[in-house]
C-alpha cells in the first residue's frame, strides 16, 4: 500500500524554524507518488489470491518528484508547464487537500483556493443558505459569515435574489456568488487556477481589483496559467514544472523565456 | 484570465466593502500547516472536526431542508415514513403470521426507528466519504465532518420519528414512561456505533470498492438478525445466545427498554452497550484517521 511515509521524528525541525523570514509556503523535497496496480484489482477475493501468489505489481506514477520551492509573502508566484506536469497536484499540496508521499509542505496563513469556488452549492437551497454552507466549507465560522454576509451579497450583486433557490440563478450569478464567498476574507495565500472567467466584463474588473487589493495588503498569490504573457507580466517569480520535476525557478521573465524556448514558441 | 490586465495597473480602487475585508476578527491567529506533523492523527482530526463544527451544523441543515424542499408534506415525511412501515409490518405480522404480542405496533416501531437510524446514517456516512470525493479533492475540510454530519442528520430524524411512536403508543393504550428521559443516552450510543461502523467500512472502501456495495446486503441480513419485527423470546435458546454477539441486539434493546417497556436496563446491559458503542467508535476513528490521507490518493 502506498502510505505516505512520515519522516523520522528526531530529524524533524520545528516548522517555525524552517519558515524563516518572509516565506509563507515552503515545499521541501515534496514527492507525490500514486501507486497504480498494473492491472485493475478491485475485489477483495482477487486481491487476496494475488497477494498470496505475490502477483501484484504496481506502477509508480510520480506526479511530483523532489520539488522544493518557497513562496514569499506578498509575491505573485507563477506555475507553468505542460498539461500533466504536476501543477494541480502542487496546488493540492498547498491547499492541504493531500499530503506529500515524501517530503514536507509548510503553509503559514489562511489559504483561499479559488479552485473551490462554489464548492458544495446546493440547487434547492437559497442564496443565503448557500453562502453559509459554502463559507463553512471554506473554513469560515458562522460568526465570520454573519459579519461578511452583507458584503458578500453586495459584491456579488445579488441583493434581489438572495432568498431565491440557487437553481434559479444563471451561471454568471453562481460564479459571482462563488467568488464573493471565497474572497470575503482577505487570505494570506490565494490560489488561482487559469480560467477565472467570473461573470461579465464589469464583474471581472471588480474581481481583478479585489485581487490587486489583496496583493497590496501583503497576500501571496499562487497562479497557474498557460498564458505566458500574463505570467510574465504579473508574476514576480515562477517555476517551470515538467513531468513532476522542477526545471527552473526564478524571476518570471527568465523562466517564461526558457519555457518558450523549450516549447519552441 | 480576468485579472491580468487589472493587476497590470495596480491602481487601487477603494470601495466601501474593502474596509470590512481587512478587519481582523478577534482571536485570529495565523494558522500554520505542516504536512510532516502527523503524530496523534486521531486527536488532530478530532480538534479539526471541532473547529469545523459550524460546517457540520450547516451540512445537517442542508440535508434536512434540501431533501424535502420540493415535496408538499415536507419534513412530515420523516414521521410518516416509519409510521407507514410500521403499519405494513404490523398488518403482515399480526394478520398473516398471527403474532400475538401486547403492543406489537409500538414494539415494531420503537425497534424500527432505532434500526433505521443505524442503517441510514452508516450508509450515508460511507457514501459521503467514498463517493463524495469531488469536494474532498478541491478543498481541505476535516474528512470526518461528512460522517459526523450524517450522524447529526440521523439524530434529528430519530427525534422527529419519536412523535409518531408516541402517537401510536397513545392510540394502542401503551403507557408512556419516565424512562424516556434516559433515551438520549441510547441515541448517543447508537450514534457512536453507527459512526464507528461508517468510518470502518469507508476506510476499507478506499482499498476495495466492493465492500461498499456489499454493505447494502449486509445491512439487510443484519436487520433480520436483530429483533426488530420479532422478539428474541421466540427463538431457540442457543440461537438467542448466539445473537448476543450482535451489538445491535443490545443497542436496539436499550432504546426499546427506555422508550417502550419503560424499564431501566441492568448494569450489565449498560456496560455491554457502552462497550460496543465506545469500542466501535474508537476503533473506527483510529483506523479512519490513520488512513484518511489515502482518500486523496485513491479517489
Amino acid at each position: 500500500m502506498s502510505l505516505p511515509i512520515a519522516p523520522e521524528l528526531s530529524t524533524l525541525s520545528s516548522p517555525l524554524e524552517i519558515l524563516a523570514g518572509e516565506d509563507v509556503v515552503i515545499l521541501e523535497d515534496a514527492t507525490v507518488r500514486y501507486r497504480i496496480p498494473r492491472e485493475r484489482i478491485r475485489t477483495f477475493k482477487e486481491f487476496a489470491i494475488r497477494r498470496m501468489k505475490g502477483q501484484i505489481q504496481f506502477v509508480d506514477l510520480l506526479a511530483l518528484h523532489h520539488v522544493s520551492l518557497q513562496v514569499k509573502k506578498g509575491e505573485v508566484f507563477g506555475l507553468i508547464g505542460a498539461n500533466g506536469a504536476g501543477k494541480t497536484t502542487l496546488l493540492r499540496l498547498v491547499a492541504r487537500v493531500m499530503r506529500p508521499t515524501q517530503g514536507r509542505v509548510i503553509v503559514r496563513g489562511r489559504v483561499a483556493p479559488l479552485l473551490a469556488m462554489g464548492a458544495g452549492f446546493h440547487p434547492e437551497l437559497t442564496g443565503r443558505e448557500n453562502i453559509y454552507l459554502n463559507g463553512a466549507l471554506l473554513g469560515y465560522t458562522r460568526r465570520q459569515i454573519d459579519e461578511y454576509f452583507e458584503q458578500i451579497v453586495d459584491f456579488a450583486e445579488l441583493r434581489d435574489s438572495i432568498e431565491a433557490p440557487l437553481r434559479t440563478y444563471s451561471s454568471g450569478m453562481l460564479a459571482r456568488l462563488g467568488f464573493s464567498v471565497a474572497t470575503a476574507q482577505m487570505p494570506d495565500i490565494l490560489i488561482v487556477d487559469e480560467v477565472l472567467s467570473v461573470g461579465d466584463i464589469a464583474f471581472q474588473e471588480k474581481c481583478g481589483t479585489r485581487i490587486s487589493y489583496f496583493r497590496e495588503q501583503g497576500a501571496s498569490i499562487l497562479l497557474v496559467s498557460h498564458d505566458m504573457s500574463s505570467v510574465h507580466k504579473m508574476c514576480n517569480r515562477a517555476a517551470w514544472l515538467n513531468h513532476g520535476e522542477i526545471i527552473q525557478v526564478g524571476p518570471a521573465e527568465d523562466v517564461v523565456l526558457k519555457f518558450k524556448e523549450y516549447m519552441g514558441i | 484570465m480576468i485579472f491580468v490586465r487589472n493587476l497590470d495597473n495596480l491602481c487601487m480602487v477603494q470601495f466601501e466593502s474593502m474596509t470590512i475585508l481587512t478587519k481582523k476578527t478577534v482571536s485570529e491567529t495565523k494558522p500554520l500547516y505542516d504536512s510532516a506533523q502527523r503524530k496523534l492523527a486521531p486527536l488532530l482530526e478530532a480538534r479539526e472536526a471541532w473547529r469545523y463544527r459550524d460546517l457540520i451544523f450547516f451540512l445537517v441543515r442542508r440535508d434536512i431542508t434540501a431533501r424535502y424542499k420540493r415535496s408538499v408534506l415536507g419534513i412530515a415525511w420523516t414521521m410518516l415514513n416509519p409510521l407507514g412501515m410500521m403499519i405494513v409490518l404490523s398488518i403482515v405480522f399480526s394478520q398473516v403470521f398471527r403474532v400475538t404480542m401486547e403492543g406489537y405496533p409500538a414494539y415494531v416501531l420503537s425497534g424500527l426507528i432505532a434500526w433505521t437510524f443505524f442503517a441510514q446514517t452508516s450508509s450515508s456516512a460511507i457514501n459521503a466519504l467514498v463517493w463524495g470525493g469531488d469536494l474532498l479533492q478541491r478543498i481541505y475540510i476535516p474528512r470526518s465532518s461528512f460522517a459526523i454530519s450524517a450522524i447529526g442528520t440521523g439524530l434529528v430524524n430519530l427525534l422527529l420519528s419519536l412523535v409518531p411512536l408516541f402517537a401510536v403508543m397513545l392510540v394502542i393504550g401503551s403507557p408512556l414512561h419516565l424512562t424516556i428521559l434516559l433515551a438520549p443516552i441510547a441515541m448517543l450510543f447508537l450514534g457512536l456505533f453507527s459512526l464507528g461502523v461508517g468510518l470502518l467500512i469507508s476506510t476499507i472502501g478506499i482499498y476495495f470498492a466492493d465492500v461498499v456495495e456489499m454493505y447494502a446486503i449486509v445491512i439487510l441480513g443484519w436487520f433480520y438478525l436483530t429483533p426488530i419485527i420479532y422478539s428474541l423470546d421466540y427463538l431457540p435458546a442457543n440461537l438467542q445466545r448466539l445473537l448476543q454477539l450482535n451489538p445491535m441486539v443490545h443497542l436496539v434493546g436499550l432504546f426499546r427498554d427506555l422508550v417502550f417497556y419503560g424499564t431501566i436496563p441492568t448494569i450489565e446491559e449498560w456496560l455491554i452497550t457502552t462497550g460496543f458503542a465506545l469500542g466501535t467508535f474508537l476503533l473506527g476513528w483510529l483506523v479512519f484517521t490513520s488512513k484518511s490521507d489515502e482518500f486523496a490518493y485513491r479517489t
